[in-house]
């Protein structure tokens, strides 16, 4: 697919080949790339969570922590927030939803959103 | 250069709301802040003129304009249809956005807007001057979409905007003899929050179980199937046998209000209360000042900055948007195109892209009764070589079954989304 976009464009041969090199190793979409392309990428993911987890200006209302419910974020260890996202998104922690939704976002974007909430004040 | 530009944002929210960044004054006009205006304090506007001013730390200048003196939740607002609830339990005042936040809240209407001049026209306040315009007036009726229907008649509502239409159905319902004939027209899609009308169909016909046995539940569906969780909802429309029928492919030819009857391409309905839920398009005022529009209904928009295709400066959010495949019209979507209009605004003001990888995702509860509750969820990642968002293959999904604990957490989630939108 990609390759026949590139086939439509005026480059030489040469530079398709770099092309493809350089995005060949990332499949989808570039976490990575965009990082360098927006300075606000990790608050910008993290902002898909918020509707349902609270941000930094308030905290989430946590259902009942001794079953499955909505966690608050905010303050959070970040390798902590990171491997249960991970385990989310691998299916090896169960859950209603969390794993549904893990699953739309690359390690990488795992861990800008964990990290950045990590640095959100608990209020 | 991203680096200090960084700091220095970072910098100026340390130092409080009231201290300008220069990066985020507006180009005509450098002694002054940018000037923002909203036009609309649903899901989408109030979560956008929110997330301005929380993100640029006071930097500019944020005008809401909203009809309404309350926002009222369309989420949930079919458990106060049934009594579950009442409208207060989901209406939130704007008191926070204007206090907390320092967004200027106008109650008026917005008349016309003038992009060239850029400028908004008020029915009260005059015109306003902006900047840069974000337009969220969510949805409105296709005229003379249900031929004998007036949207506006109370004594057949709609209740897809949450207020006085919510509690005049609610009215009817509870004013229904047992053994009475409730009717839902359900329109074709797309319309704003497609599992709504299915879910309404349940708690419906859970509360005619519970308090009017011998009523029956009409379903009329212009569409071929249910529009959204399928397997999930058929599973509990048959729980209803007798009382609750669901029949696809119900088309209104003509509404006779003076005789209460509904006649369909095939058949002729006659009803104690009909909930008629007319089909629409994009709100008014995205809809009337031409703006580019797709099957005459929505708002074509760039997805990386929301604005209007070809109109530059006037960004458009939230339902009245022409969605992008597999995207929902839903105030959890409206919030999220909230956000990526905000960090797309304050990257533009500070002369930089909007951020080329906007992500957003999406999650809508369903009650099936007073307590239980089942969901759908997306991920919506943006696509370059589509120049739109697709949901993110292998992720979301549905609730295996209803449950009270995904009940409890619906609940929850309404709570935390406004004050994630208004807080």
């Amino acid at each position: 697919m990609r390759l026949k976009i590139f086939s439509c464009l005026p480059v030489r041969p040469s530079l398709l080949l770099l092309a493809c090199l350089g995005f060949g190793g990332l499949s989808g979409f570039s976490s990575q790339a965009t990082a360098a392309a927006d300075p606000h990428l990790a608050r910008n993911l993290a902002a898909s969570c918020t509707g349902c987890h609270g941000g930094s200006q308030h905290s989430a209302e946590s259902t009942d922590p001794t079953r499955e419910g909505i966690a608050m974020l905010a303050g959070r260890q970040a390798d902590q927030l990171l491997r249960q996202l991970i385990a989310f998104r691998r299916g090896e922690r169960s859950a209603t939803i969390m794993d549904q939704i893990s699953r739309g976002y690359d390690e990488e974007q795992l861990r800008l959103i964990a990290e950045w909430f990590a640095a959100q004040p608990r209020k | 250069m991203m680096r200090t530009r960084r700091h220095f944002l970072a910098s100026a929210a340390a130092l409080g709301a009231g201290l300008l960044s220069q990066p985020l004054r507006a180009a005509s006009a450098r002694s002054t802040p940018a000037r923002i205006v909203v036009v609309g304090g649903g899901f989408a506007g109030a979560t956008c003129a929110r997330y301005l001013r929380m993100w640029s730390g006071g930097a500019v200048e944020v005008t809401l304009i909203e009809r309404q003196p309350m926002f009222v939740s369309c989420p949930l607002s079919n458990l106060v249809i049934t009594g579950h609830l009442q409208l207060d339990e989901i209406s939130v005042a704007y008191r926070n956005l204007q206090q907390r936040w320092g967004v200027k809240l106008i109650r008026d209407e917005v008349l016309a807007i003038d992009p060239a001049g850029r400028q908004v026209e008020t029915r009260e306040h005059g015109r306003l001057d902006y900047d840069r315009l974000v337009i969220a007036p969510g949805i409105d009726f296709i005229a003379d979409g249900v031929p004998g229907h007036d949207p506006d008649d109370l004594r057949f509502p709609h209740a897809w905007r949450a207020g006085e239409q919510t509690v005049a159905l609610r009215q009817q319902l509870e004013a229904m003899a047992d053994g009475g004939v409730f009717a839902i027209h359900i329109p074709r899609a797309p319309f704003r929050c497609p599992p709504g009308p299915y879910e309404r169909a349940c708690v419906v016909a859970d509360y005619l179980l519970r308090h009017k046995p011998r009523s029956k539940l009409l379903v009329l569906d212009a569409n071929s199937e249910i529009q959204s969780k399928k397997a999930l909802f058929a599973a509990e429309f048959a729980r209803y046998p007798g009382l609750l029928e669901y029949r696809p492919d119900s088309s209104i030819d003509h509404f006779d209000a003076a005789n209460r009857r509904l006649e369909l391409e095939f058949d002729r309905v006659q009803a104690d209360v009909f909930n008629i839920i007319p089909p629409m398009r994009a709100g008014n005022i995205a809809h009337q000042s031409g703006l580019p529009l797709i099957n005459e209904r929505w708002v074509d928009v760039d997805w990386l900055s929301l604005e209007a295709r070809g109109v530059p400066g006037v960004h458009v959010i939230g339902d009245a948007v022409f969605p992008a495949p597999g995207m929902p019209k839903s105030g959890h979507m409206a919030n999220q195109h909230g956000k990526v209009a905000a960090a797309a605004i304050l990257n533009l003001l500070d002369g930089q892209p909007p951020n080329p990888a906007p992500v957003v995702m999406n999650t809508c509860y369903s009650f099936v009764d007073g307590e239980q509750a089942m969901h759908v969820a997306s991920v919506h990642q943006f696509d370059a070589a589509a120049g739109h968002p697709l949901p993110v293959a292998g992720a979301g999904g549905l609730s295996p079954a209803p449950s009270r604990i995904e009940g409890e957490i619906a609940r929850a989630w309404a709570r935390n989304i406004w004050a994630d939108t208004l807080g």
